[in-house]
């Protein structure tokens, strides 16, 4: 019985770590054939050039620019209604920009959107899940879309501690458990960039403690956070995006940051 | 040329997406019993309907023809009117949309989605309007009229799967299902109502009527490449 105790704990220690070497191996791999225009691919991980967006006559995003280099982490602040969400989905090419430049992962959008597309893992409000599956079904469903093997989600359900509820449907289990299975489901394809809205709501600290090597600064992934937590969010920034009504307000570098400018965000 | 819904060399298989998804919807339907029950449950209440409106206890010919097809029809709706909700609602749309695989994969699995919906409603339906309402016997005229239903099965899915995937996305999407499925679901009632009616006439199960078949068949096809043409495109932003 102790063997046994020993050995799973020994296998939990080791999944952040094998999660992390099998995405280290896959960029290499994807620059080749599978994305022909991978010959532009720039620096820097996101460039926004001027990006405006609205949604009829109301602008959601105005004149936004700023760049991200590979591996870094941008911060998104702003009141409620800021164009924090938008953003998120105009990176994930889930929205079209209405003007200006958008590059991704060195492919331009929405032209290139099809090359990002699986490179991509999105955490916003929704899950995206069904609740009438069970979190194993749920993950086998994304790991078909993405041509991804099925052992995959069974290593991400064990590195959330859900493999014991892994069978119930997802309407009979907890908002944080289910918070913890959408983090499985944006992570299932290791995607080289990850776009995070609130990613550790309803999250209890032990919970958030078993996500952090996924989604947190050690996972070595490019990251855009969205955070109504303006202090936990510029601690794991290399880069802070303040917008209020879809301007840019801020955009600084932690070290920077005037925090009058963050208190200004909100009033 | 690349579109924006071109998809990259190490995608997944079609043929394995659609049968992930179809696998997926299946699921969904058994645990929710949202769909396939209502449909089945408003046609044998129709037919009751009918036999009280009527006045009549057998129908045979073109009023027998009419009767199951219109009924049919508004059932179908309803399985229209669904088969996108729980994408739209739960996010699988989006978590469709950010993966790899080609866009096609989400029409054809819809587009088997809702003809197991219908097959699943003609088992119950179509004996239900046999017991209820039809004056000959079911089983000489069962060969014309599985073909009738093949075909009229196939316009259904086809502008069922379109019109869907146009509503689903808007504000009104059960007003507006209806209002632009049922017109162009016109010419399949037509074509699949007279097509039916001389197996379903009263003295022996006659020949198929080729013309409407045909004319049938044609639409079906027509509107599969409009739909196969366009569902890319609603699917974007």
């Amino acid at each position: 019985m102790a063997v046994a105790t020993t050995t799973t704990v020994q296998t939990c220690a080791t999944l952040p770590h094998r999660l992390r070497s099998s995405r280290q191996r896959r960029p290499a791999a994807r620059a080749g054939a599978a994305h022909p225009s991978a010959g532009r691919a720039t620096l820097a991980a996101l460039e926004l050039r001027g990006l405006t967006r609205r949604y009829g006559e109301r602008l959601a995003l105005a004149d936004v620019s700023v760049s991200v280099e590979d591996g870094q982490t941008l911060a998104v602040l702003g009141p409620n209604g800021a164009g924090k969400t938008t953003l998120l989905r105009l990176l994930a090419t889930l929205l079209r920009p209405h003007a200006g430049e958008v590059s991704v992962l060195g492919h331009r959008l929405p032209e290139d959107g099809w090359a990002v597309r699986g490179r991509i893992g999105l955490l916003g409000h929704d899950p995206l899940l069904y609740r009438e599956l069970s979190a194993r079904e749920n993950l086998q469903l994304y790991a078909a879309l993405h041509g991804v093997a099925g052992d995959r989600v069974e290593l991400l359900l064990r590195s959330v501690a859900m493999e014991r509820r892994a069978q119930e449907p997802l309407r009979t289990l907890s908002r944080g458990m289910v918070q913890r299975v959408a983090v499985c489901r944006a992570l299932l394809h290791d995607p080289e960039l990850l776009l995070l809205d609130e990613p550790r709501a309803n999250l209890d600290p032990a919970a958030s403690e078993l996500v952090e090597p996924l989604i947190g600064r050690e996972s070595g992934r490019t990251r855009v956070i969205v955070s109504h937590d303006p202090v936990g969010a510029v601690a794991e920034a290399d880069l802070v995006l303040g917008l209020v009504r879809g301007r840019v307000r801020v955009l600084a570098t932690p070290a920077e940051l005037d925090p009058e400018s963050l208190v200004e965000l909100y009033r | 040329m690349r579109t924006t819904t071109s998809r990259p060399a190490d995608a997944p298989r079609t043929s394995t997406v659609v049968a992930a998804l179809l696998r997926k919807e299946l699921r969904v339907e058994l645990r929710s019993f949202e769909a396939v029950p209502a449909m089945s449950l408003f046609s044998v209440t129709t037919f009751v309907l009918f036999h009280f409106a009527l006045q009549r206890n057998a129908l045979s010919g073109e009023l027998a023809s009419g009767v199951l097809w219109v009924t049919l029809l508004f059932a179908a709706v309803l399985g229209i009117n669904r088969l996108f909700v729980a994408d739209a609602e739960q996010g699988g749309f989006d978590g469709f949309l950010l993966s790899p695989a080609g866009r096609s994969a989400l029409l054809y699995s819809k587009a088997l989605t809702l003809l197991a919906y219908l097959i699943v409603l003609e088992l119950v339906a179509v004996p239900g309007f046999a017991l209820l309402l039809l004056q000959p016997a079911l089983w000489p005229a069962l060969p014309g009229l599985l073909a009738v239903l093949a075909l009229g099965d196939l316009g259904i899915v086809v502008i069922g799967t379109l019109v869907g995937a146009l509503a689903v996305r808007t504000s009104v999407r059960d007003l507006l299902g209806p209002m632009v499925s049922l017109p162009l679901l016109v010419p399949v009632l037509l074509c699949a109502a007279r097509a039916s009616s001389p197996v379903l006439a009263s003295a022996r199960a006659g020949a198929l009527p080729l013309r409407w078949l045909l004319t049938l068949a044609l639409y079906d096809l027509v509107f599969g490449l409009i739909t196969f043409a366009v569902f890319d495109f609603l699917l974007e932003d």
